[in-house]
């Protein structure tokens, strides 16, 4: 079996394991709620007060009303939950992937046209500051 | 007596969907992976299913954190498309097939595959997309007035890790064709796995696609699926991002067909919104052909044709190194 470190060595990657699971427990049923229109129509007319249902920890309240997506993926939310939230705001899978790499919609879909993020320099965080190192 | 007819597995992307509901088949970005599901369409149709045993993964819709089961089967009458957060998509309610449903989980159990009955089931893109794409007319893929076929929901999870191994799945295919084939009534079923191919929806390395991987695991499918079972998840993981997880979807629908099986047809096309497009058909070949299964010239579409060669390169220079 897989040690988690090695999980951990891939770049950029949130394996939503045991852990993220009981990190983001309330998160992710906080966006799993936005799948009624009813929930949606009161999170959008007063987000703060519909956060209160749940209990969020202060710093995954924040980055749900920030949009700060990468942060919210690694305060324990996952990417299929995430997207209702993603959906009630109007925003695709597209926006949200080129939020959390850090660049426009625009940027990250032309990438995708060209095929996409490559493998190549993507395996490993060691092998990458290894030859880092060796240049 | 039941039986297996056909095998097909495809990508299940949102996206396509949409593609669909919004009459953006023919667009120049959609039109490349629509074309490519002509085939698809027709052959499902030649194949006259009774009903389609279709293994996908809960997107966070029908289950939530508060009940996660590894494996579930839906026996109810019918299933309706999701609210996945936009509202439902404008496609036919799923007619499910309460009997050999009830029947697949009574056998599946009995041969120690610990399945969790559901009768109350949304069903969300990852289902009713490869429903549009193999049953829609034409490469603008209309959307029928009704599914042509009764429907038999499988759900993996693939959500939460660790899902169960590719192993385990083909071994839930093998057992899933022994089921079909003892029940009773001269039904013609179909099975279908979805999900896939490369693609990582969160994080900074979101995008990722990883061709060579995913051309690969297409050309072991029919005929060597003994090394596609042992594939690690740390593999699945790094080589075809973490949501590429969901290929081992495809070993379930593999392992039903049995022993040896023949690809048909394959088209891999890049991208799809944030993933690489795969289908592949089998059929059966009952009574273990001998010779080796013939496999077709790979179809590759869009970005992944213009991407081959020069990706090829590339792995040479770094071995180089």
């Amino acid at each position: 079996m897989a040690r988690q470190e090695q999980f951990d060595d891939i770049p950029g990657t949130y394996l939503f394991n045991r852990h993220r699971s009981q990190q983001g427990y309330h998160l992710n049923m906080f966006y799993f709620s936005l799948m009624k229109a009813a929930n949606r129509e009161a999170f959008l007319a007063d987000e703060r007060k519909y956060l209160d249902r749940f209990k969020l920890t202060p710093e995954q309240r924040t980055a749900v009303l920030a949009r700060d997506w990468l942060g919210m993926i690694k305060l324990g939310g996952n990417i299929y939950y995430m997207s209702k939230l993603g959906a009630t705001l109007g925003r695709s899978f597209q926006y949200m992937a080129g939020a959390m790499s850090g660049v426009s919609q625009e940027q990250y879909a032309e990438m995708m046209l060209k095929g996409g993020r490559a493998i190549e320099g993507n395996r490993s965080k060691t092998a990458n500051q290894l030859k880092k190192g060796r240049k | 007596m039941a039986r297996i007819v056909g095998g097909l597995a495809t990508t299940h992307v949102p996206a396509i969907g949409v593609a669909i509901d919004q009459g953006k088949t023919e667009t120049a970005y959609w039109k490349p992976l629509f074309d490519g599901y002509v085939r698809a369409q027709q052959w499902l149709a030649a194949k006259k299913p009774d009903v389609i045993v279709l293994v996908y993964n809960d997107h966070a819709t029908a289950f939530s954190l508060e009940i996660i089961p590894t494996f579930a089967i839906g026996v109810a009458d019918e299933f309706p498309p999701a609210d996945e957060g936009w509202g439902p998509r404008p496609v036919p309610v799923v007619k499910g097939h309460p009997e050999l449903a009830w029947h697949l989980c009574e056998s599946l159990i009995l041969d120690e595959f610990d399945i969790t009955m559901i009768n109350v089931m949304p069903v969300d893109h990852g289902f009713t997309v490869p429903l549009s794409i193999t049953c829609g007319k034409g490469s603008a893929c209309v959307t029928p007035a009704a599914w042509p076929c009764k429907v038999v929901p499988i759900s993996v999870n693939v959500v939460q890790y660790p899902p169960p191994t590719g192993k385990r799945c083909f071994d839930l295919g093998r057992a899933i064709a022994k089921a079909v084939a003892s029940y009773p009534e001269d039904l013609r079923v179909v099975v279908f796995g979805t999900g896939g191919m490369s693609h990582q929806l969160h994080g900074e390395r979101a995008g990722l696609i990883n061709q060579e991987w995913d051309l690969k695991f297409m050309d072991d499918l029919a005929s060597n699926p003994e090394r596609l079972k042992r594939i690690p998840f740390l593999e699945y993981v790094r080589e075809t991002g973490a949501e590429g997880i969901e290929m081992v979807m495809w070993l379930i629908m593999r392992g039903a067909l049995g022993e040896k099986a023949r690809e048909v047809y394959r088209h891999y096309h890049v991208p799809a919104s944030n993933t690489a497009a795969g289908l592949i058909i089998l059929d059966p070949v009952p009574g273990a052909a001998k010779g080796k299964a013939k496999t077709r010239r790979v179809r590759a579409s869009g970005a992944a044709r213009r991407k081959r060669a020069p990706r090829r390169a590339a792995t040479k220079r770094q071995s180089r190194r």
